[in-house]
């Protein structure tokens, strides 16, 4: 992928810089059909706000919510979404696809 | 991610200098490899690939499950000549995520009427091309068929480490124009690194199977491995 995932980077920088809580979450792995490739990243802040895509949409709104608690506890976790997954029937990728998704919290020491 | 490694990483890019950032996924552990150490690096060998390819991925190594998150700038194409061919290669190269600049003094031709959303530099390549700032993410190609053009613009861009050079002309045009290039300073080693005939020998006809051609061509000298590249051309 010839990355076009410039401005994410920076606004998780600027975010953070200026006194925001912010995690970087990012697909590091993906099994048969999925919408984004290894290294799409999605970038959130303390506030819910949210830059860049892990997929088509279809689990932005989980990852949102996991990166919340990441940023307050400060640890890494790793995610994993596909219709194999329990979770499908919620927040399941429609394509059939799985994905792993890396969230770690921008700013850790 | 530290800020001090996101920083990092986000200047390198500003810089248009390829970085990976190594993540041990069991607990975080981070550590950023600059293009320039990729050579020196334990993990070089799958760090050059993974770059080559311009793709992230998980590998595992020493027992860890690593994540080797490619930052590659986006790849230019740097078109001298705005021809028939390039209005069909500018957009080809668009959609596979070039960058595309059109550089031509000629207003005639580089008329935005012919190139609706395209950059273009209504210039000699003297002026038009130094700002461009060439450098190992670009390709270049000279199509004008004037050497008054091409010849100083392929100058330029010997002087300049892009990926790929080529220029537009048959074998003979092209004995022709090694000859004025190397009168004009080019030393065998920069006629060497032109494309000539330009584009893969598909049989090309129209503009548009030539810009394929040509698009091909610049493809495999991005993702293949030099070796292979050898042993497909011999």
């Amino acid at each position: 992928m010839l990355n076009r995932d410039e401005d994410i980077l920076q606004a998780a920088e600027n975010w953070q810089k200026a006194g925001h809580g912010v995690a970087l979450a990012t697909v590091v792995e993906t099994w048969g059909s999925a919408p984004r490739p290894a290294g799409s990243s999605l970038v959130i802040n303390d506030d819910g706000t949210f830059l860049g895509s892990v997929s088509g949409g279809c689990v932005e709104g989980a990852v949102v919510t996991e990166a919340l608690d990441v940023i307050a506890s400060g640890q890494p976790k790793m995610l994993e979404f596909g219709v194999a997954d329990e979770t499908a029937w919620n927040v399941g990728l429609s394509c059939g696809g799985t994905i792993r998704v890396f969230v770690e919290k921008v700013g850790q020491s | 991610m530290k800020l001090q490694t996101l920083s990092e990483v986000n200047v390198e890019r500003a810089a248009r200098r390829p970085v990976i950032v190594v993540t041990d996924t069991a607990n975080g552990d981070q550590r950023l490899v600059k293009a320039k150490d990729i050579a020196t690096d334990p993990l070089s060998a799958d760090l050059a690939k993974q770059l080559r390819m311009g793709k992230s991925g998980m590998i595992e190594a020493g027992g860890k499950k690593l994540f080797l998150n490619v930052y590659a700038p986006t790849a230019r194409l740097v078109i001298v000549g705005a021809v028939h061919i390039s209005q069909a290669l500018a957009p080809l190269a668009r959609s596979l995520d070039y960058d595309v600049t059109v550089v031509d003094p000629r207003t005639a031709f580089a008329s935005p009427e012919r190139f609706p959303d395209v950059p273009l530099v209504a210039e000699w390549p003297d002026v038009a091309l130094p700002p461009l700032n060439i450098d190992h993410y670009t390709a270049f190609v000279a199509v004008t068929h004037d050497p008054k053009i091409d010849d100083p613009a392929l100058l330029h861009a010997f002087a300049h480490d892009c990926f790929y050079i080529g220029a537009l002309g048959s074998r003979k045009t092209h004995a022709k124009r090694a000859e004025r290039l190397k009168a004009q300073g080019a030393s065998d080693a920069d006629i060497a690194r032109i494309h000539a005939p330009i584009g893969l020998s598909i049989g090309a006809v129209s503009p548009s199977e030539i810009a394929v051609s040509i698009m091909a061509e610049i493809t495999a000298e991005l993702r293949l491995p030099r070796e292979t590249r050898k042993e497909q051309a011999a």
